[in-house]
């Protein structure tokens, strides 16, 4: 009843239940000096609104591929995708995402406030609006109190966090993330979980998550893709049972291990094929 | 004060002694003595054939020790003493009136005003080019070989053409002189600012493209930042040259002012303690620049989060 409200402010331009990304038949292939790799293969997915998707698969499967494709990084060489209705570049232009990056990729000339700044001076935001956003995010990823600090004083996970504040700075309904806590140490990796959880929980973003981590894509997730390498390809899609509302112990409960071993098995299948 | 100097008794000459065994000074010192003394010796050994044909010529009689003194008073050595240099520098410039054309600072300031002129020319033109190799790739492929041929023209033979070139279409005075300094400063800074340009990390380019920031967003927030290092050290690089250039560019020119113009009226009159000390006069200038430029680069990346 609570989150009622709040779900309807932010579901005003892209209609609930809309695709936000919408891939047929999608194919890339890279051409190397090494000859082509074929980095995705007829690759059909759908995300909903509001849907938290991980995507796991062993090293070069493609996910960060196909998350670039998502964010007209990349250009598909067979197939079609669309985001929010759109074409990948359409929605580039329309500032639909935040993308989390494999590494942190802070400016190193800039504070950590600057930094979360970034995006919002780009898009033209009020020196007012800034000050106001950048406190908000970096409350957020609890890192109150760092603000006048350069990155270079910050450990790995702290700057991981920043980053993940300056894709949370402006209103993006869609969030990519590639492996964003794969470099922390698990207590801060269970902490910055469950505020994602919380987080998106509270709003109505779409994430689509990388990862390498089955507990950690079972825990967040209310859909899993397993993806397979040579040619990188989706090879099960694993419907989440857990409920939306989910504290860290849930992953000791029988559904959880039942997901997770469902996972494993999906990853071990793929491995199998070659 | 007694009180302090009190409690710690054996420090009278301790300051002195710490830095000397423990700084930089000790080695700089022992450094320069050697220096020294290699100068002494072959300013004897230099000047003496002269100085002991003269003997000669006057018939008077003469001992190791008057040749080592008289060696190092000539009038026009063939290398002055080191203390005939300090003296020459010490009487043309303290010892003269500041706005006299026989004082070394006033040669030293027109040295200076073309060297930054030329400097700051040269800098912004290299700049421009840099943006333009990188943002453009036909530039890349055809300005680049052209800036690496310009500097295998040697200077001294493009001077003088550069000179009587400009003086033709009416431009004599600072500005040829000054673009002298410039056609030999800009080239460290392209190369530099290039490598600068282009030091940003993919990630942080692909960053910039997901927020669909414009080229000139992305330039001004991030390359012009990155390269901001890059710039720094080759304006050390190019104000030294900046400064060779504009002595270059005071010697075909037959110019009456500037360090260039002292070192040839120096070597057309044999006038060898006058050139050493228009070159020691050169010497730090170009230290005096260079360090200008290193302090503007310690306040500017302290600004930008560096570590030291
Ligand atoms: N720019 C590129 N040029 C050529 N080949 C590429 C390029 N980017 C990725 N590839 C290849 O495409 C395949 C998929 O790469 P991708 O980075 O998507 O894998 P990944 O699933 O993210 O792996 P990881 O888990 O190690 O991050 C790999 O075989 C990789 O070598
Ligand atoms: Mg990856």
């Amino acid at each position: 009843m609570n989150a009622e409200p709040a779900i309807r402010q932010h579901a005003i331009s892209p209609q609930p239940g809309q695709k936000v990304v919408e891939a047929r038949g999608l194919g890339l292939t890279f051409h190397t000096n090494d000859g082509p790799v074929q980095a995705l293969s007829n690759v059909d997915l759908s995300v909903a609104r509001g849907e938290f998707v991980s995507f796991i698969g062993p090293s070069g499967c493609g996910k960060t591929t196909f998350l670039r494709v998502i964010a007209d990084l990349e250009q598909p060489t067979e197939g079609a995708i669309s985001v929010n209705g759109m074409s990948p570049e359409e929605a580039r232009r329309a500032r639909a995402y935040g993308y989390v990056f494999q590494a942190a990729g802070l400016f190193p000339w800039r504070t950590i406030e600057k930094n979360v700044a970034l995006p919002l001076e780009i898009m033209g935001y009020s020196r007012a609006e800034r000050r106001e956003r950048v406190a908000r995010t970096l409350d957020l990823v609890n890192l109150t109190g760092f603000e006048r600090k350069f990155p270079w004083q910050l450990s790995g996970g702290m700057q991981q966090r920043a980053s993940i504040a300056r894709a949370l700075a402006f209103d993006a309904d869609l969030l990519l993330m590639d492996e964003p806590f794969g470099a922390l140490d698990e207590i801060v990796r269970d902490h910055l979980n469950e505020q994602l959880l919380q987080l998106w929980a509270r709003t109505t973003k779409t994430i689509c998550f990388v990862t390498h981590s089955i507990p950690e894509a079972v825990y967040l997730s209310t859909r899993i893709v397993v993806m397979s390498p040579r040619p990188g390809r989706v090879t099960d899609v694993i419907e989440s049972p857990l409920p939306k509302e989910r504290p860290l112990d849930i992953r000791e409960t029988p559904e959880f291990l039942e997901v997770a071993h469902r996972v494993r098995e999906g990853l071990r299948a793929g491995h199998a094929d070659d | 004060m007694t009180a302090i100097a009190g409690t710690v008794p054996s420090t009278s000459a301790s300051p002195l002694h710490r830095r000397l065994a423990q700084g930089k000074t000790l080695p700089i010192l022992i450094v320069l003595a050697a220096l020294l003394a290699i100068w002494y010796a072959f300013t004897v050994y230099l000047n003496a054939p002269w100085q002991i044909d003269a003997y000669e010529r006057a018939g008077t009689e003469w001992t190791a020790t008057d040749l080592v003194r008289d060696t190092m008073a000539q009038e026009r050595p063939v290398l002055p003493s080191p203390h005939q240099v300090v003296a020459e520098i010490w009487q043309t410039t303290v010892g003269t009136r500041l706005t006299s054309k026989r004082n070394l600072f006033y040669h030293a300031w027109i040295t200076l005003s073309s060297t930054l002129l030329g400097f700051g020319l040269g800098t912004a033109l290299g700049i421009l080019l840099a943006v333009g190799i990188v943002h453009n790739r036909a530039m890349d492929k055809s300005v680049m070989p052209w800036v690496i041929a310009s500097q295998t023209i040697p200077i001294l033979a493009i001077a003088p053409m550069i000179i009587v070139v400009l003086n033709a279409i009416g431009l004599s005075g600072l500005l040829p002189k000054a673009l002298i300094s410039t056609y030999l400063s800009f080239f460290p800074i392209v190369v530099g600012m290039v490598k600068g340009f282009r030091s940003p990390e993919a990630i942080q380019l692909d960053l910039m493209r997901t927020y669909n920031a414009s080229g000139r967003q992305t330039f001004f927030k991030l390359r012009w930042p990155a390269a901001l290092p890059y710039l720094f050290t080759s304006m050390k690089v190019a104000v030294a040259i900046s400064l060779v250039g504009a002595i270059v560019g005071e010697l075909p020119t037959g110019a009456v002012s500037g360090l260039g113009a002292r070192l040839l009226a120096g070597s057309y009159y044999g006038q060898t303690v006058q050139i050493w000390s228009a070159l020691f006069m050169a010497a730090a200038l170009a230290a005096v620049l260079v360090g200008i430029v290193g302090v503007a680069q310690r306040l500017a990346l302290a600004r930008m989060g560096g570590r030291s």
